[in-house]
């Protein structure tokens, strides 16, 4: 009897550890958001360029995350990248003269959206359109205007 | 060839009539319970030690490697990467077919030899049903918990390593692994993966030891080749299913 309760205590003890194991694979590693925050809001925002955006990219306000990208659409009358933003319950005072803009962290991080609040004393509710955007930094685009201006400064001279 | 066909021949028969003993192996809990004990929770502190050294490895190559591009802050998300998508599911078979699948297919091995299999047939008892199947159903139910395990535990060598000794913000150190590591592509592959190659690992080691020839050189052969072919086997279809998986 003592054996089989030892048994019985050693596989608890190994489908316990395994089952942490997996929630820690999937919540700490994995940052799988669980269904549970229903207070969370979706806004869109449009861009000229979206550069390397990708779904499930963060979305911050003063470099805290508030959100994520969930969707990424195509506007066929102006051309523009149409961003959805899903942001989570605790933050619903955004204004809604707030701006977006999309950043990298670090020279070949990824790309977020950072949202800088507006002044105004009205808050983002769901469905609306952040209206101010400033769209991605193209590095090679930067380059190329930086040689193109140097090259052109030359010929003043 | 003739005989290598007939080997993979007996081992679908044999898989299917394991398959057929499952329902029955999962009422028979006592039994199993014993097995899981066996296969599963015995194997637990080989895959946590082999797991955190794997992980302080990948910790200190990565580092090496990534602060050549000044990007030792992606070290996280490297180590997590390799240990979830690859090395958790595939370094914790191979593990578990040396350190169980081995025993599985030795113990069978001398059952067969010292005809406890035909004897329990001829009491109208199937061995498949009564003995293989409820070892089969350990298996398949551990080596994903082992896996997991590995993966959890190489996380945190690789923290130890990258945070604690070489100076990687920790900060950094998670959360580019959290933007970086989906559950569903990464995650959940990798422990499907396992799942897959838990069947196929106990399924090779019990149907060698079912196979063995009634010897002692028989039953040492089966082990070896439990060994052998489980490992091939996993690298195989790790292949198969990484193409699958990763493709796009």
């Amino acid at each position: 009897m003592t054996r089989d309760r030892k048994i019985e205590a050693a596989v608890g003890l190994f489908v316990a550890a395994g089952l942490a194991a997996l929630l820690m694979l999937a919540v700490r590693v994995g940052n799988l958001t669980l269904q549970s925050d229903a207070g969370s809001y979706q806004v869109t925002a449009r861009f000229e360029n979206i550069g390397g955006l990708k779904v499930r990219a963060p979305v911050s306000m003063s470099g805290i995350r508030i959100g994520q990208v969930v969707a990424l659409g195509f506007d066929p009358e102006t051309y523009e990248a149409i961003a959805t933003l899903e942001i989570e319950g605790g933050y619903d005072r955004v204004p809604t003269d707030s701006s977006a803009s999309i950043f990298t962290a670090g020279l070949l991080g990824e790309q977020y959206i950072s949202i800088s609040p507006g002044v105004d004393t009205e808050f983002l509710t769901p469905g609306d359109e952040i209206g101010l955007t400033q769209s991605a930094v193209i590095l090679e685009r930067l380059i190329g205007q930086f040689l193109f201006d140097k090259a052109s400064a030359g010929d003043g001279d | 060839m003739l005989a290598w066909l007939e080997v993979v021949g007996r081992g679908a028969v044999f898989l299917v009539r394991v398959l057929g003993g499952l329902p029955g192996a999962a009422f028979r809990g006592r039994e199993l319970l014993r097995q899981i004990g066996r296969v599963g929770a015995q194997s637990m502190v080989l895959i946590l030690v082999s797991g955190a050294f794997v992980g302080m490895v990948l910790g200190l190559q990565g580092y090496n490697m990534l602060v050549r591009f000044g990007a030792e802050e992606s070290l996280g998300l490297a180590v997590a990467l390799a240990l979830v998508r690859e090395l958790g599911p595939v370094v914790s078979a191979l593990l578990y077919a040396g350190r169980a699948g081995s025993a599985l297919a030795a113990e069978i091995g001398l059952m067969k030899t010292t005809e406890q299999l035909a004897a329990m047939g001829m009491m109208a008892v199937d061995p498949l049903r009564r003995v293989i199947a409820p070892r089969f159903l350990a298996g398949v139910l551990s080596v994903p918990l082992l896996a997991a395990m590995f993966s959890a535990v190489g996380v945190l060598g690789g923290q130890f390593v990258g945070v604690g000794l070489l100076g990687v913000d920790d900060g950094a150190f998670w959360s580019q692994m959290q933007a970086g590591v989906d559950f569903r592509d990464d995650v959940a592959n990798g422990i499907v993966k396992s799942v897959v190659f838990g069947v196929v690992v106990t399924w090779i080691s019990l149907f060698q030891g079912h196979d063995a020839v009634p010897t002692s050189e028989g039953v040492s052969r089966a082990t070896t080749r439990s060994v052998v072919w489980s490992s091939l086997a996993v690298f195989g279809l790790d292949f198969v299913l990484t193409s699958l998986m990763f493709n796009d």
